[in-house]
């Protein structure tokens, strides 16, 4: 690994990071004022193109491009929502990017803004991070008060009002379009696209809906360039015209049986074992590794064999991972029973479904039922197969869902029972030694609801 | 008028008020609202649904839907005074989340989603709470409890009870 000094995580550690005096010392604001000083909006979306920044929020796609899909000469308003519900198991980068670094956040969005011709931005912050709140909105407030938010900043002519938006503790709001429903002050049920946010989101307007990390990555290619942008992380595949490639820096979030978890700053394409043995300090309690969640629960599960992986935009995917969705790293030692891992997920993701798609409100509460039913010593071998049919039938990929939800609770229950799929059989033999072999429906278990 | 039966206060209703240029319509102000309201109240009883609904121009129904989605919101009865989320999702469950929260509720003789007889405390089982870094973790309030124990979490217990105890209900 080539020597990488932190850049969206410069402010971590300082004691007085969080203000706008450590802000404006450390270069920011300067490129904001630069670009209001003479740039046209057109030129802030061809610079975010021309890095290759890819959103941070867990689909990857290109920032740049989703900006160009707003009408043109649109009269207005234009939304810009900032997603901060950040809920992914595994994930909590972006509360570390508010908390101690909120004005690159600021900076980053007010540029968005200006790109998109947005004159309102809502971030909607999610219940859980009181601290995040109280540290945006002094900044929001110190910005205010030095001029980079309001009216005709700058003398520009370009006016912008950031509001904060408190969710209710809810996965789905995260979703870009339950997030729009719910800032609506409706349930969070994510639209059926097209037309997409960019045409008709927000309060029937144009709609931009972007990620707390990839603002402040569009804040860092103001401050430090293109071409320093693209100078790190993993080129386009040759090969390949399809992959935009892996530009940047990334922020990864290491949790679970490592010895020392945290949010570290890595260029795209680090691998697993090099983040886990790195700054993770390796697998805790001198144990081995026996998977590791790539990146949020929802993107499935590594083996240790595939640790080796590339934590980029298609490295994840060519081991049958979902993708490299929030880069969560989660890793899970030799002790653990693969069945409790899925038990686990299974129970997330039937809590968080919303139910309006039958195949995911259905698919993850059996597969949580039959997680629950093999537990307590009633599975079959033939579960294993039910499941399988629930991984791969509820999703958008297989076109049977609304959002993207059921994919993320598909992947694991795919990847745990191919990749791991002896370990099960065992358990459910030896835990069922005389049903085990039995095909025959059989009633749900008559167990206390788990949620 | 039936003043005597108003739920929303005037302060209440201020602070809704201070929030409507925010937004282009007013069933925007439908989660800050349930929010103000349930900042004071620890809950959000039905007949508060139905002032907010006059507030806002929404039927009530309007306002029950979208708050029946979140689970987050109580309406039977007010939450204990500290709201504690003892997070049970994977990197918390890997690290011992699941023990932290039943031995919390049973030091606190309740189930998940409870409250205590003292309505000293509400304990509910989360999902990530994003602090997975400080696995297992809980949410009280507003502090956030890391790198719990079973006997830290059973500790605070104690500490909360103990400071309820020694301050005199306050006049509402
Ligand atoms: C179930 C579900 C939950 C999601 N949760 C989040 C989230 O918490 N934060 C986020 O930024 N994106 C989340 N996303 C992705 C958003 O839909 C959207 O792609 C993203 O906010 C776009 O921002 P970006 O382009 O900057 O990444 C979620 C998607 C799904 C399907
Ligand atoms: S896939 Fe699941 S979470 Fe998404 S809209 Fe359908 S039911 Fe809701
Ligand atoms: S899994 Fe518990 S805080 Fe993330």
């Amino acid at each position: 690994m080539q020597p990488f000094s932190p850049v969206l995580l410069e402010a971590v550690g300082l004691p007085t990071g969080h203000t706008l005096a450590s802000y404006k010392s450390r270069g920011g604001y300067a490129p904001l004022e630069a670009i209001l000083g003479g740039k046209k909006p057109a030129d802030v979306v061809d610079m975010v193109k021309a890095s290759g920044l890819r959103g941070r929020g867990g689909a990857g796609f290109s920032t740049g491009l989703k900006w160009t899909f707003l009408p043109k000469d649109h009269p207005g308003p234009i939304y810009l929502c900032i997603n901060a519900d950040e809920s992914e198991p595994g994930t909590f980068n972006n509360r570390i990017l508010m908390e101690d670094d909120p004005h690159q956040v600021i900076e980053g969005t007010i540029l968005s803004a200006f790109a998109t011709r947005a004159s309102t931005a809502y971030i909607y912050l999610r219940y859980e991070y009181p601290h995040s709140w109280d540290r945006l909105q002094t900044a929001i407030d110190e910005a205010y008060t030095a001029g980079y938010l309001g009216k005709n900043l700058k003398g520009s002519g370009f006016s912008l009002d950031i509001y904060l938006h408190r969710g209710a503790a809810a996965y789905i709001c995260g979703e870009e379009t339950g997030l729009i429903e719910s800032l609506e002050g409706k349930r969070a049920w994510p639209r059926i696209k097209p037309p997409f946010p960019a045409v008709e989101g927000l309060f029937k307007k144009p709609t931009v809906v972007n990620n707390i990390e990839t603002m402040a990555c569009v804040a860092q290619i103001a401050r430090r360039g293109v071409d320093w942008f693209r100078s790190i992380g993993v080129p386009a595949d040759p090969n390949n015209p399809r992959d935009p490639g892996s530009y940047g820096p990334k922020l990864y979030c290491l949790s679970g049986h490592v010895e020392k978890p945290g949010c570290y700053e890595a260029p795209l394409g680090i691998t697993a074992r090099q983040l886990i043995d790195g700054p993770g300090g390796g697998v805790w309690k001198g144990r081995k590794a026996k998977a590791a969640i790539p990146g949020g629960i929802s993107m499935g599960l590594l083996t240790e064999a595939e640790l080796d992986t590339p934590l980029d935009f298609s490295g994840p995917g060519k081991a049958g991972c979902l993708g490299l969705g929030t880069a969560a790293v989660v890793v899970i030692d030799e002790t653990v029973s693969i069945v409790d891992f899925l038990h686990n997920s299974c129970r997330f993701f039937a809590h968080e479904s919303c139910g309006q798609c039958t195949p995911c409100r259905e698919g993850t509460s059996w597969s949580l039922q039959m997680l629950e039913r093999i537990k307590a010593g009633k599975g079959r071998l033939r579960d294993l197969d039910l499941l399988l049919e629930i991984g791969t039938s509820m999703g958008m990929m297989p076109g049977s869902t609304i959002c993207g939800l059921a994919d993320g609770a598909a992947w694991p229950i795919k990847n745990a029972i191919q990749k791991f799929r002896g370990e099960f059989e065992d358990y459910i033999r030896q835990t069922n030694p005389t049903g085990w072999m039995v095909t025959e429906p059989v009633s749900r278990l008559a167990i206390v609801a788990t949620h | 008028m039936i003043a005597a039966k108003r739920i929303l206060t005037t302060e209440m209703i201020q602070k809704i008020e201070a929030l409507a240029p925010r937004y282009p319509n007013r069933r925007a102000l439908t989660l800050p609202a349930l929010h103000i309201v349930n900042d004071e109240l620890r809950h959000v009883p039905l007949a508060a649904v139905v002032e907010v609904a006059a507030l806002l121009g929404l039927a009530p129904a309007d306002v029950q839907d979208t708050l029946s989605f979140y689970e987050f919101f109580h309406q039977d009865k007010p939450t204990g005074q500290v709201r504690a989320w003892v997070c049970r999702s994977i990197s918390c469950a890997l690290r011992g989340g699941e023990q932290v929260l039943q031995h919390l509720c049973h030091a606190a003789d309740i189930k998940p989603g409870g409250t205590s007889a003292d309505g000293a405390i509400t304990i509910e089982a989360a999902e990530c709470l994003g602090a997975c870094d400080f696995a297992p973790c809980m949410l009280a309030n507003k502090d956030l409890h890391k790198n719990l124990t079973p006997e830290s979490a059973v500790a605070f217990l104690q500490n909360i009870r103990q400071s309820i105890r020694s301050t005199p209900p306050h006049a509402h």
